[in-house]
This record gives C-alpha cells, structure tokens and sequence, in this order.
C-alpha cells in the first residue's frame, strides 16, 4: 500500500424516491489497500458501490476512481475497476471459459491477449481443471472465484466486491478470502469491498467504514475503531453494535430479501 | 503479476475505432445468446410445438372448412406465414423477462460494468432475440414442406424472409423491453405479456384476411405492427396480390428505430 489515492469520494448523495439511500459521504483508498464498508441492510453500501462502478448516477457529489471521474467520464472508469455484485453474475449455461470469454471481448481485448489472460486468470482462481465444464455443475465458491476472474481480466486497478461472500460455507469463505488476499499483495490491486460479516472486514481489510442509514459513522482500522467506543476490548461485532445500533434492521425490502436468498440458495 | 495497465476503451490498437468496438459488442451479446442456446437447446425444441400444431390441427381443419376466403391460395398456405409472425411475436414479446432475469442474477450489472455501452447492448439483446425466431422460422418452413404447403421458394425469397423475421424480432423484443423497463418485475411481464399477446395476434391478418373484418378491427389491424409482419412474409411465401413488402419493411423499420430510441432512454430504469 502507498499514499497514492485511487478511489477519492466527495460528499456522494443518492436518494430514491423520499428515501435518502446516500447522504453526502466522504472517503478516500489508498492504492494497494483492501478497504471495507460494512453496515447493516440498507444502510447503502450497495448504492454507493452502484455509484462508484457508474451503475448509478448520484443525484449530488462526485468520485474520482483511477484520475477518472464517475460523473464526467464514466466509460473511463468502467475500463479501469472490475466488479463483481452481490447476486450471482455468470451464465449457468455457459461453460466458465465460455464466461472468461464473452467478458474478455466486452473488455475489448484483442485475440491473443483474450487467450493469454483466460489462462492467466483460470490459473489464478484454481479453475484450469473445470474450465470446460457448465457453471451450473460448480460449488459456490468456484462460482465466486469464477466471477472474481471475470472481473480481474481486464487487470483493473480497483477491484470492487459486494458481499463477497454471502451464502458461502465457512470453508469456501476462507478460501475466497485467500484469494482476494492473494490479489492486493501479489498483485497490488485495490480491493474495495462490502459485508455483513465483521469477522471477514477485520481479516481482510486494513481500513473499515461502518455506514448507517446513508451516512459513514466511523472510519478507521479495525483497532481504532475498537478503542473509538471507549472499550478497547471489544468484539467487532460489538464495534458493529455501537454504530449501527443493536436493533434490528427496518430497511431493505422483500425483493433485497428475496434476492440475497436465492443467491444463497444458488451458491450454497 | 498483473501489472499490465488495464485496457481503456480507447486505447488498444485494433479496437481503438469506436464505430467498430460499438458492433464488437453488439456480436458479442448476441454470440453470448448462442452459446446459451447450443449448451442448452431445449428451449427452441419446446418452442416449436405450438407453431407446429396451429398448423398441423387448425390450418388441416380450417383447410377442410373453407370459411375463410384465401383467393387462389390454399388456407394452409395462406396460414402459415401469420403463424410463422405469430411465432416470431410470442417469443419476442416475452424476452423482456430475460433482461429482469439477468438483473435479478446480477450479471446485467457486471455487463454494464465492463466499457460496453448502453445502446450496444441494448441493440444486441434486441437483435439476439431474432435468433430465437429464426430457429422458428427454420422448424414452420421444414413443416411446411413435410406437409407439401405451396410455398413460394427461392433463395431470394428466404433471404427476405430471414430479414423480416430479424426485424419483427427486433420490434417486438425491442417492445418488451420497454415494457420490461417499466415494470420490472417478472410476474407483472408474465401478465403484460400475456395480455398484449392474443389482441395482437387476432387483430392482425394472420387468421384471416382483412378484408373480412368489420371497419372497426381493420382500423385496428392498420395500426397493429403485427399485420405488416405478417404481409411482409405473405408476400414473400405466398406472394399474394394486396401485399407490400416495401412498405412492411418501411413500417418495421421506422417503428424498431423508434423502439430502440425508446429503450436507450428508459434503461437506466432497470438498473435501480
């Protein structure tokens, strides 16, 4: 990790109809860092992953990923980051080079490099062996390993990950942590990402933003944040607890519901 | 080490001509449609059975009948082009439900991520959904042979064929995804679909010609893209008097264009 800033975030606002899913948010990444935004359902994450990877417009603000703008130049962004969302993102009828292949070309790499960089990226997730076979027939953890390639091919700088893990097992959840660890050291790549799971942002990243109802209510590493509720003995999910409030949840709907079932199911 | 710098949309060599990226991408939406298919091909089997009996038991029955007034042409004959467009609306009229699929998966999103643009892929699904109808059109055509149905042959003729199954696919799918842009939800598509499918089919002249409908239905008929589908591909079949090809085209044209504008602008509704 360096002081260079690769992702710069200033005052980001989003709303949907009366419901203010962003409220002028603040952060910066630093290249080479794994940084995390965690928070309970609904506290915006999603949406401003969605920003930052100019699936969204924001209705105020701006980021700056890369020297590109998201606002004034969205495809540059789009040829920079890799993304990978929370739901399932590869075809089950495809094989996963097929997956590999069909991205490699909306990337726009030329012929040769499309093959050179399959093989690279198959080796890098394990999957050289079950290359040619139908998605559907993966475990989930192959299927997320296959949808971080799909999203490391065009080499990008940043790496977005929402939810990265959600509906896996523990033991395919430690394997994909090995891999997104395996990417921000040996290949310097920042790793920007989103969870549930307290214990998955303490082991990756080295920077936390815990958001609540569209807002940052800290930021920090995983100590600071600890010794930032008085007690520097506790859990992270007491950490958690602090900022989000220790009430259930009232957001999300039934569709956000519904979908992060059957991803689940999907997967699992 | 991945240190290479990651590929702008701009920068590499071969690809660095916009116009050409733009088709790039459009082909590679539609060769991700075909990859599907071919891993998976059961769909366009199961399609085939309901163009296969409208012909097969209404065109032999109504055939028999002789109710409906055909001039010099056999029913069958006269049937089977507006089956093959009531093919090519069914299948096109629902592929809206595709792209909600493929945004409640997720991996409508990771496309948007990559430097494809909008527009390209949008004209891409629309152009993928012709796939699906030519598939139709190859199973009607080789029944209609099975079943010695006069049909005018020439390799013209099946290029035009061709082309105007691609553009009702185009339209109607083109259709169903605005629809798919304002509802969002697959259930509400299923009902939509389903509503606008049997007004269109029974108010065009696929059935019947439109000179025996009342005033009220063939006002109807004329607005209905439906009709221009299925004269463009009667004239080209069967090659009766009273058809305008051109004019089919013209219409298809002009109102895909205009469903394709529609959809550049509504799709980002999808995305929220």
């Amino acid at each position: 990790m360096n002081e260079v800033k690769t992702v710069l975030v200033n005052n980001l606002t989003k709303g949907f109809d009366n419901i203010m899913a962003v409220s002028g948010i603040n952060f910066e990444v630093y290249c080479g860092e794994c940084f995390g935004l965690i928070g309970p359902n609904g506290a915006g994450k999603s949406t401003t992953i969605k920003m930052l990877t100019t699936l969204l417009p924001p209705d105020d603000g701006e980021a700056v990923i890369n020297g590109y703008s998201i606002v004034k130049n969205p495809a540059g962004v789009r040829g920079s980051i890799g993304y990978v969302p929370q739901l399932l993102s590869v075809d089950g009828a495809m094989t996963g080079y097929e997956n590999l292949l069909v991205f490699s070309k909306l990337y726009g790499l030329k012929r040769k490099q499309r093959e050179e960089r399959i093989k690279r990226v198959l080796d890098i997730t394990g999957l050289e062996d079950a290359a040619h076979r139908q998605v559907k027939t993966y475990s989930g953890g192959m299927v997320r390993r296959l949808e971080i390639g799909q999203a490391i091919l065009n080499y990008p700088q940043v790496l977005f990950l929402d939810e990265p893990t959600v509906g896996l097992d523990p033991v395919a959840r430690k394997t994909i942590w090995k891999h997104i660890e395996k990417l921000r050291c040996e290949q310097n790549m920042t790793i920007l990402l989103t969870t549930h799971y307290m214990e998955e942002a303490e082991a990756l990243c080295s920077r936390i933003a815990i958001m609540n109802k569209g807002k940052i209510a800290v930021m920090g590493t995983a100590r600071e944040l600890r010794e930032s509720t008085g007690n520097p003995h506790a859990g992270m999910d007491d950490v958690f607890a602090y900022y989000a409030g220790a009430l259930e949840s009232q957001e999300g709907d039934l569709r956000d519901a519904s979908r992060t079932r059957r991803t689940a199911k999907r997967l699992g | 080490m991945l240190h290479e710098p990651a590929v702008q949309p701009n920068d590499s060599g071969k690809y660095g001509n916009q116009i050409f990226l733009f088709f790039f991408h459009v082909w590679t939406i539609i060769e991700m449609e075909v990859r599907k298919l071919r891993q998976d091909p059961t769909e366009l089997v199961m399609r085939g059975i309901q163009p296969v009996l409208w012909l097969l038991i209404f065109g032999q029955a109504f055939s028999r009948l002789r109710a409906i007034p055909t001039g010099s042409v056999s029913y069958e004959a006269f049937l089977t082009p507006g089956i093959l467009a009531q093919s090519i609306t069914f299948i096109s009229i629902f592929y809206g439900i595709t792209i909600i699929w493929d945004r409640d998966l997720g991996l409508l999103q990771k496309i948007m991520v990559t430097p494809i643009r909008r527009p390209a892929f949008i004209l891409g699904k629309m152009l993928s959904a012709s796939i699906r109808s030519i598939n139709q059109g190859v199973i009607i055509l080789l029944l209609s042979v099975v079943m010695r149905i006069p049909l005018e042959w020439s390799a013209g003729r099946i290029i035009g064929v061709i082309f105007t199954t691609i553009l009702g696919g185009v339209f109607f799918s083109g259709l169903s995804m605005v629809i798919a842009s304002l509802i969002k939800t697959r259930e509400r598509m299923m009902g939509i679909g389903q509503v606008i499918t049997m007004p269109l089919f029974f108010s065009s002249s696929a059935l019947y010609p439109v000179q025996i409908m009342p005033d009220w239905l063939r006002i109807i008929a004329t607005i209905n893209p439906m009709s221009y589908l299925v004269d463009g591909l009667r004239n080209l079949l069967i090659n009766t008097a009273g058809t305008h090809l051109f004019l089919d085209w013209c219409v298809l044209i002009g109102a895909s264009s205009l469903i394709y504008l529609l959809n550049c602008l509504l799709f980002p509704r999808i995305l929220r």
